[in-house]
């Protein structure tokens, strides 16, 4: 069995690596690689934690169960608004992974910039004058140090998880990549044609025996659409996301189909308060 | 429905239970035939593919240590994944020494939707009229071409077939582009003409018959090659062939070293002297012609003009692969002997001049501008340092022809690309792996994504930032 291990990438970046998970780490200022010893040191800890509540975590409906990892609790506080719509805090585990190793990083000496990129959902921490950009299908984003948002994830069929749904991308900004994970997830799946002949789906079990999703249809192809039937999708997804922006849980939703992208964003008064919260 | 076998993988704590033809949770480890193997998303050529060797994916059981720095590694983008639209950096940018040079190969699948094949037929058979219609299963996925020297051309695919058309066209025309860039074999119809199995590689198959050789020339040509050669061995050669049947005594080339006139008469439309058309219909026996007695295709002899008893004539065909010496009796009539032991390596000569022939498939494709994103932040920098040579464009590892003009339109022959390398869409649009190498100084002046930028050995330990999105899994042993 491989441990985890941690390398320096070109641009003084840390590359950590174990098992499923491969996280790219940047810390900027004088307390970079202090930043970033701190991070390998928990990092290690990280899989083995997980491991050990993986049942209770493919399992949906956890509210009365305690969790005792602090990833497998951000997991399960991510997924705990989510009432009558199927996740488990499964689909929350990229970004709580980033979350959790951000907050190392923010604990222990406060760098003025740092990232964590967990196969596209992303977790970052912002001082002062610094900005984090980032490239999505509506273009480059830039987010300063005064907007709420702390998170970033995208979700989509063609994507490393399972998608219920048809959408190639759906990039959620939001409080926490934890948050911005499971809605990424969640939106995408919702973008859907139900019973359409162009769409290919297979039970998740069949392609992964241990999915949390179970037998429950994952996408695997999707053929050209027409753009009535592009529209029709991206706005039930579209319907979705106004419900979790209109609840404060994330702030900006980008979804993109064959081509197409529509956007939703937060009311100001929640855009506000999420500022407030931040302060 | 007999569900796949599935088995515990121990490579990481998650100890994923994986099934079989899938990958575990890490896309890094998959259970191929009830063992776990190592799939990185990255296949690694060297030049071991130059000898013929079969490609070596990179796993981790058989990597033999060796730091994979060095000009003799070529990084390829085969399973890389794709990141498609491309608004993220592509998904491996590699930093290796090239000769003293810090190289960057930036590492991609592309989508190609403006892409197609052009193909080359090698066979003297008439396919069909120029510009005529090609199908594969119902639907027009390309028309003939040009007919070039002892082949036919074809053009395939393109995006008009892809998108433009009906659904069904299009997917027909993808499936077929496919099948032939992954060298498979792919039966198409020519409107008014013939049916040709066509495979990279492999001779074609028209109207059921296997093409066995190119000929060396048409008749009239191969009498140019070899009259010397015969000069002394004998009195006469009649070069059988359903384009140009060539008779020495009477060709230019037998002038010019004062072959004698023998009074010989060629049944056919004279061309030029020693060169004539149509001495049969077009067939299966003698040098294309659907002659299978020689002798059918001459008049009688005159002996005003030189025929006398004891005359050595040597008939042959085209490819070598019919021949026959007949010497003229009392009568003028030739009668069949056997071959001479000193004329049989002339026919043999002929036969080793004529190539195998084949069908080649050469992949064409443009990158388009989300593709140049991935690369660089500006891409006409890309564009323009590809025009000047100072990157370079690979596909699979093998090197591409670039069109001279505006934009990034490669050729490739899918002969040199590994097998499996190519993979499609269902816009419909074909993924091929393509390679941008350049040196590291003038990546970042290109304005390329220097952040992305990773050690070669790193690459090979850890696999790709973003997964793999395309989860193209590596041969394994």
């Amino acid at each position: 069995m491989t441990g985890p291990q941690a390398s320096l990438l070109p641009g003084d970046r840390l590359h950590l690596h174990h098992g499923p998970i491969d996280l790219i780490v940047g810390v900027d200022g004088p307390t970079r690689m202090a930043s970033y010893a701190a991070a390998t040191e928990r990092f290690a800890q990280i899989l083995p934690e997980l491991v050990e509540e993986l049942p209770a975590l493919r399992r949906a409906r956890v509210e009365r169960t305690s969790f005792v990892g602090p990833v497998a609790k951000r997991m399960s506080r991510a997924v705990r608004p989510y009432q009558g719509v199927f996740v488990t805090p499964m689909a929350a585990v990229a970004g709580s992974v980033a979350d959790e190793i951000i907050a190392v990083i923010v604990g222990s000496h406060r760098p003025p910039k740092a990232f964590v990129n967990n196969g596209g959902d992303i977790a970052f921490h912002l001082n002062g004058r610094s900005t984090f950009s980032a490239m999505g299908p509506s273009g480059k984003m830039t987010i300063n140090t005064n907007d709420p948002m702390r998170g970033i994830a995208t979700s989509g069929w063609r994507g490393r998880s399972h998608s219920r749904g048809i959408a190639d991308a759906v990039t959620v900004l939001a409080p926490t990549a934890a948050a911005a994970d499971v809605a990424a997830t969640l939106i995408a799946n919702a973008v859907d044609l139900p019973d359409h002949p162009a769409i290919r789906r297979t039970p998740a079990s069949d392609l992964s025996p241990d999915s949390d999703l179970g037998e429950r249809y994952v996408t695997t192809d999707v053929g050209a659409l027409s753009p009535n039937d592009v529209a029709r999708a991206l706005c039930r997804g579209h319907k979705f996301a106004k419900h979790l922006l209109n609840d404060g849980l994330i702030f900006d939703a980008i979804l993109s189909l064959q081509g197409t992208v529509m956007t939703a964003t937060a009311p100001i008064e929640k855009t506000l308060q999420g500022i407030k919260a931040n302060a | 429905m007999n569900r796949p076998e599935k088995i515990r993988c121990d490579a990481c704590p998650v100890m994923c239970y994986i099934a079989d033809g899938k990958a575990g949770a890490c896309d890094r480890y998959a259970n191929q035939g009830g063992k776990i193997i190592r799939c990185d998303p990255l296949t690694i050529l060297d030049r071991r593919i130059a000898k013929g060797d079969e490609v070596r994916p990179f796993l981790a059981a058989d990597w033999d240590g060796q730091t994979a720095s060095g000009d003799d590694v070529v990084v390829s983008a085969i399973g890389a994944g794709t990141t498609y639209p491309d608004y993220k950096p592509a998904p491996f940018i590699v930093s290796r020494e090239i000769e003293g040079i810090d190289c960057v190969t930036v590492v991609t699948e592309a989508i190609f939707s403006y892409c197609g094949v052009k193909v080359k037929i090698d066979t003297d058979r008439h396919l069909g009229k120029e510009a005529s219609p090609v199908r594969a299963d119902g639907e027009i996925i390309g028309h003939i071409m040009t007919s070039e020297y002892g082949s036919q051309m074809m053009s395939l695919g393109g995006v008009d077939h892809l998108t433009g058309g009906s659904k069904a066209e299009g997917r027909k025309t993808c499936d077929a582009l496919l099948r032939l860039c992954n060298k498979e074999p792919v039966e198409l119809i020519v409107d008014g003409g013939s049916n040709v199995v066509v495979q990279a590689g492999q001779p074609p198959i028209v109207d059921g018959t296997p093409e066995d050789r190119m000929r060396v020339g048409c008749g009239s040509a191969t009498i140019g090659m070899f009259a010397s050669q015969w000069q002394g061995l004998v009195d006469e050669v009649v070069v059988v062939d359903d384009h140009i049947t060539g008779v020495v005594s009477e060709h230019q080339a037998g002038k010019v070293i004062d072959w004698p006139d023998t009074g010989i008469r060629i049944l056919g439309r004279r061309s030029t002297p020693g060169r004539y058309f149509k001495v049969a219909e077009p067939g299966q026996g003698w040098g294309g012609t659907d002659i299978e007695d020689p002798l059918q295709i001459l008049g009688p002899w005159r002996p005003e003009k030189g025929a006398k008893p004891g005359l050595r004539l040597l008939m042959v065909s085209t490819t070598g692969e019919h021949s026959a010496y007949f010497v003229l009796n009392e009568n003028l009539e030739p009668e069949k002997q056997p071959m001479p032991p000193e004329l049989q390596p002339s026919v043999d000569l002929i036969t080793e001049n004529c190539e195998p022939a084949l069908c080649t498939v050469l992949f064409m494709g443009g990158a388009g501008g989300s593709l140049r994103s991935g690369v660089t932040k500006n891409p006409i920098q890309l564009t323009q340092s590809v025009t000047v040579g100072q990157t370079s464009v690979t596909i699979g590892g093998a090197p591409v022809y670039r069109w001279p003009g505006g934009g990034i339109t490669v050729m490739v022959d899918v002969s040199e690309v590994p097998d499996g390398a190519f993979g499609y869409v269902p816009t419909p649009a074909l993924v091929a792996p393509l390679e941008f190498t350049v040196s590291r100084k003038s990546y970042e002046n290109l304005g390329g994504h220097k952040g992305q930028v990773r050690a070669l050995d790193d690459v090979l330990q850890a696999g790709g930032e973003y997964g793999s999105d395309a989860r193209v899994i590596g041969a394994a042993e």
